[in-house]
């Protein structure tokens, strides 16, 4: 009975711990949303122009012991996006600029992070991912910078894309020269266990 | 009859030609349905020739202060001398006003202004979706005074010209 009562007692706290640990290292990281901000940066006749995906979605599961098994997914509301004048909100939904009746998601995938050379461990790392808007995948690089505030992590970083390689502008719009090809999409994350 | 000094003149028609062509440049962008490259392309325009007069209107300024007008015909009623004086004083009032109220506006809206797409102007103020819409009103109403006001300087220059007969029209011909 004694040894009954010990054995299940031994079993049960060693799967809670069990389970304890792996609900720790598993456990995805909470985005606060709204501490946190997706935005475009493009240049039109020169102008640089910032605009803001309003509604946007990060799982984010990042242990700084394992970068490298670091998971992570954004999916971005298209509708979300804010060029600051509700009239041209509407013309970017059509069909040359996002088409988001047809493609309402733009997300971004992580493939591969590690810790870059050189900067001091767990500051910097270098990305790879995959990027789909409107339908178009394509792999994307860039350097991911980490600031830890307490329990609080600050994920930010820059993707340089071309327009052009998702069909962001077509007819008249594939004019570079009135909108540009490069658009750099900067994030900042904020987020807790 | 004595005349303007020849900068002044030559300040004179080409601040007007540039406000004549910013001001029917605005009226024609603003009613470009939708988002087209033209559209966006006349913007810009619109705001270069803005900043233009505004550098034009600077040197102007200077110039005036430094080298008086001519006087007017002494049959010239003096409520009438008052009038003009007035009226080109709210001329050069909103030679500086308007381009400076656009330059404002457009910030409101984050857009910067980029001049000939070369030059990026001082960005002095974060976008402001509240103020964006006074903004634009404060534009336009201060546009409708100067048509309203060239208007009336070009009724009265060719009054001078054609029913005065007095030479005060002369003055500022080239």
């Amino acid at each position: 009975m004694t040894l009954r009562f010990t054995l299940t007692t031994a079993i049960a706290g060693g799967l809670a711990a069990l389970s304890m640990t792996s609900a720790v290292l598993a456990a995805p990281l909470k985005v606060d949303t709204s501490k946190s901000t997706v935005i475009a940066v493009f240049k039109q006749m020169n102008v640089p122009v910032d605009a803001k995906f309003k509604k946007f979605a990060a799982q984010i599961d990042f242990d700084g012991t394992k970068p490298t098994s670091a998971k992570a997914s954004i999916e971005i509301d298209i509708a979300s996006f804010d060029l600051g004048d509700p009239e041209y909100n509407k013309e970017v939904l059509k069909k040359e600029w996002f088409n988001a009746a047809q493609f309402p998601q733009a997300n971004f995938t992580l493939s591969s992070i590690k810790p870059s050379a050189g900067a001091p461990a767990g500051t910097k790392y270098d990305v790879v991912g995959k990027l789909t808007i409107k339908g178009k995948s394509s792999d994307v690089q860039f350097p991911l910078m980490l600031k830890k505030d307490g329990n609080t992590q600050v994920f930010d970083g820059t993707l340089p894309i071309k327009r052009l390689t998702f069909n962001i502008g077509e007819g008249d719009w594939k004019d570079t020269s009135m909108v540009a090809d490069e658009v750099a999409i900067k994030f900042h994350f904020v987020a807790m266990p | 009859m004595q005349r303007y000094t020849k900068p002044a003149i030559l300040l004179h028609w080409i601040i007007a030609l540039l406000i004549i062509a910013a001001f029917s440049l605005g009226l024609t962008m603003v009613n470009i349905p939708g988002l087209t490259p033209t559209k966006l392309k006349y913007f810009s325009w619109h705001k270069w020739l803005g900043v233009t007069v505004l550098g034009f209107a600077c040197l102007r300024l200077l110039w005036r202060l430094t080298h008086p007008a001519p006087a007017y015909p002494f049959q010239m009623p003096r409520w009438q001398q008052s009038a003009a004086h007035g009226l080109h004083g709210l001329l050069y009032l909103l030679m500086f006003a308007i381009p400076v109220s656009g330059y404002i506006y457009s910030l409101s809206a984050g857009v910067p202004v980029v001049y000939l797409g070369l030059f990026p102007l001082p960005v002095f103020m974060a976008p402001n979706p509240e103020l964006k819409p006074l903004l634009k009103l404060v534009h336009y109403w201060l546009n409708m005074t100067l048509l309203a006001a060239f208007c009336l300087h070009v009724l009265a220059a060719l009054k001078h010209q054609f029913i005065d007969r007095d030479g005060v029209f002369k003055r500022i011909l080239p």
